[in-house]
């Protein structure tokens, strides 16, 4: 058993081979394809023209099998799937643009009628006398173990294709998916580069009907790009995740199928994808739940840092005489500022932990020689900061506090040294513009 | 309202058919509506060349559907647009374009470089890719903005005003004769709103024309030396200190005009 499975996944399976191959190429194809669909923001527009396709397909079979040929000439049903998609899409837009309903109801009419439809013929095909039409309705679920050599080899040229014209008019796409206003001022076509991505969208959900199924191709091209897009701000490197995401998706969907026969290769490659999906969201390193989190969480530690530190410096400032090795009450620096007695509590075990602060008397706490010279600097950048916004910024002086209080905790020692020249001699740490 | 010398230009409404070829946009009973219901009605215009243009009116005045018009994005029901005297489509590349920053999905994954890069496009052409040289240029426009520094941002991580300057190094890219901007000015810094108005005055130096869509009475006569005051038609168009006074506004914001405007108008005209 575990034998089959590692030379089903490697490939070493040559009756499985060809079809994981083309799987993932079409994983490829549509990673690619469904990115773009998902910038442009007509992720949807997929699932209509995919659902439409059912009709087609019956029809195809039908008027194959009254001409006297096979019923199932895969290229046969496949022209008739994608004619039947591209009607239903056109549909939709009559709709949308002859009455005024709203996309998403124009889009729900479509799919479901198209759909309902689909299955009617489906079971008329049933009952027609002399033909075998077992197996049509796997095109609904998908079922690579029905996909023989030359089915493959369309499906896997027919992904290649198109993923090259994608590539090709990736700067043109891109044009028109951020800015078809701009792009169209500069003369760019913007309906025909519509209408190309359209059409790859209808290649690759037509290709992906047999392996996929209907229903699930729409994950095929949607969640791949979204998944990639968590790790990434780049279109370039969202385009090369995605391809690949699609292709695991499809590898494993085609081989695990492969495997298990009672397994349609749809619902692996979506659950698979969808997995990737997950591990993306709450990870990803460009907009991720974690590292956002992880971010926010750093950020208030720091700030919370520098807030002690310096009311620990005002308080210290404020009293006659010495200001170096004199112990501060807990109470007044609990007083300084609005905060809760439990972030209080854990800025001061972190500022004891960092050796800026030490206990002295049971009420009392210490800045520590490295601490004072931190509270110190962080005062100094604090009315620097202070200073610049109300002799450049305009701001009054009675709301700078606040200002600086959001900007110094980014400020790096090159904002600091600019600010320095920016004020002048003033090296010192400066008087507070306001009543601390 | 000052005496008007006798070199002043006369109001170029009232002399329409003189040089339509060498004006930068001429535009003869222009017409635009939207489901049978007129927009902007019979718009006549010919636009003086290396003037800075300033598109004034109320919310709804179709300051925006003119500018798209002359771009050609929307259709026009009737009526003629001529850029430096031939149809638009001939011109292109002698109009660059500032959309308005809300009319685009700033979440999108793109360096602020890479978008500028775009004002490179249409001398690209079809399928080749953006090399060096479009991105030597590009840098360059993003210094002359004072965003230099950001090229390599995503531009969601970008400012408001960054990201108005993005788009005006995009324009500025295509080293255009006329400029279309549609609210350059709408939700700036104070930083950004500076910066636009040397470009301003830089182009116009250049000899090139620029045409804005412009929300703040109070900066009209500092920012443009020709005024549009529209409001559905043209109410009055003219150099700045001809046609912007308290009458010709009231003709266009009605009673929209509203106190706080009323004052800031005093003050600039002070």
């Amino acid at each position: 058993m575990l034998e089959t499975i590692t030379d089903v996944l490697f490939l070493k399976d040559h009756n499985t081979r060809v079809v994981v191959i083309s799987v993932m190429l079409l994983g490829v194809s549509s990673g690619i394809i469904g990115a773009f669909l998902l910038l442009r923001k007509r992720s949807l527009m997929g699932d209509v023209l995919s659902h439409a396709t059912l009709p087609g397909i019956g029809i195809a079979f039908i008027l194959m099998t009254l001409m006297g040929f096979s019923g199932k000439w895969l290229p046969g049903l496949l022209l008739g799937a994608a004619i039947s998609g591209i009607v239903g899409l056109l549909t939709m837009l009559a709709i949308r643009s002859t009455t005024r309903l709203r996309d998403d109801a124009a889009m729900g009419f479509v799919l479901s009628v198209f759909f309902g439809l689909g299955v009617a013929v489906l079971g008329m095909v049933q009952k027609m006398p002399g033909a075998n039409a077992a197996g049509l309705e796997s095109f609904i679920y998908g079922k690579t173990a029905s996909m023989v050599f030359q089915d493959a080899l369309l499906i896997g040229g027919v992904a290649l294709v198109t993923s090259i014209v994608a590539i090709l008019l990736k700067k043109e796409f891109t044009l028109i998916c951020f800015d078809d206003g701009y792009a169209s001022s500069q003369g760019w076509p913007v309906v025909l580069l519509d209408v190309v991505m359209l059409a790859l969208v209808t290649a690759v959900t037509v290709i992906g009907l047999q392996a996929v199924g209907l229903i699930l191709i729409i994950a095929f091209l949607i969640i791949p790009a979204t998944a990639a897009r968590f790790w990434t701000h780049r279109l370039d490197y969202m385009l090369l995740l995605s391809a690949l995401i699609g292709a695991l998706s499809g590898w494993l969907g085609a081989a695990f199928s492969g495997i298990f026969s009672n397994m349609p290769a749809g619902a692996i490659i979506v659950v698979v994808a969808a997995s990737i999906f997950l591990i993306s969201m709450f990870f990803g390193t460009a907009r991720g739940v974690v590292p956002r989190l992880r971010d926010q969480a750093r950020l208030k530690r720091r700030v919370g840092r520098q807030h002690l530190l310096r009311a620990a410096f005002e308080i210290l400032e404020k009293q006659p005489g010495p200001i170096t090795n004199v112990p501060v009450s807990r109470a007044s620096l609990f007083a300084h500022r609005t905060w809760s007695p439990r972030e209080f509590g854990r800025f001061m075990a972190r500022a004891f932990a960092e050796d800026h602060l030490e206990p002295s008397a049971p009420d009392t706490v210490l800045l520590s020689e490295s601490g004072f010279g931190e509270a110190a600097r962080i005062t100094r950048n604090h009315r620097l900061w202070e200073l610049y916004l109300i002799r450049h910024a305009d701001v009054a002086a009675s709301h700078v506090d606040r200002d600086a209080d959001m900007v110094e905790h980014i400020l790096g020692a090159e904002i600091v040294r600019k600010l320095e020249q920016e004020l002048g001699p003033e090296i010192g740490i400066p008087q507070s513009p306001h009543r601390i | 309202m000052p005496l008007i010398s006798a070199h002043a230009k006369p109001v170029a409404s009232a002399h329409l058919p003189e040089h339509p070829k060498d004006s930068p946009l001429s535009i003869h009973d222009l017409t635009v509506a939207y489901h049978r219901k007129p927009v902007i009605w019979d718009i006549d215009l010919n636009i003086p060349e290396g003037s800075l243009v300033g598109i004034v009116g109320p919310n709804g005045a179709g300051k925006s559907t003119l500018l798209k018009a002359c771009l050609e994005l929307i259709p026009k029901t009737s009526g003629l647009i001529n850029v430096y005297g031939q149809p638009y489509q001939k011109q292109r590349h002698l109009v660059g374009y500032v959309p308005q920053r809300e009319s685009v999905d700033w979440d999108f994954p793109i360096s602020a470089l890479d978008v500028v890069a775009m004002g490179t496009y249409r001398r690209l052409g079809w399928f080749k890719k953006v090399g060096k040289k479009e991105r030597a240029k590009a840098r360059k426009a993003m210094e002359q903005v004072g965003i230099g520094e950001y090229a390599d941002r995503q531009i969601s991580q970008l400012s408001g005003g960054q990201q108005q300057r993005v788009f005006l190094a995009r324009a500025l890219v295509q080293d255009a004769q006329l400029y279309f901007m549609d609210e350059p000015f709408a939700a700036v810094d104070a930083a950004t709103e500076q910066a636009i108005v040397e470009l301003l005055k830089d182009l116009r130096s250049q000899g090139k024309t620029c045409i804005v869509v412009h929300h703040d009475l109070a900066t009209v006569s500092k920012y443009f030396d020709w005024l549009i005051l529209l409001n559905m038609r043209v109410v009055a168009a003219g150099p700045t200190k001809e046609v912007f006074t308290r009458e010709n506004l009231h003709k266009t914001y009605g009673g929209k005009l509203d106190l706080l405007d009323s004052a800031s108008l005093a003050l600039a005209q002070s």
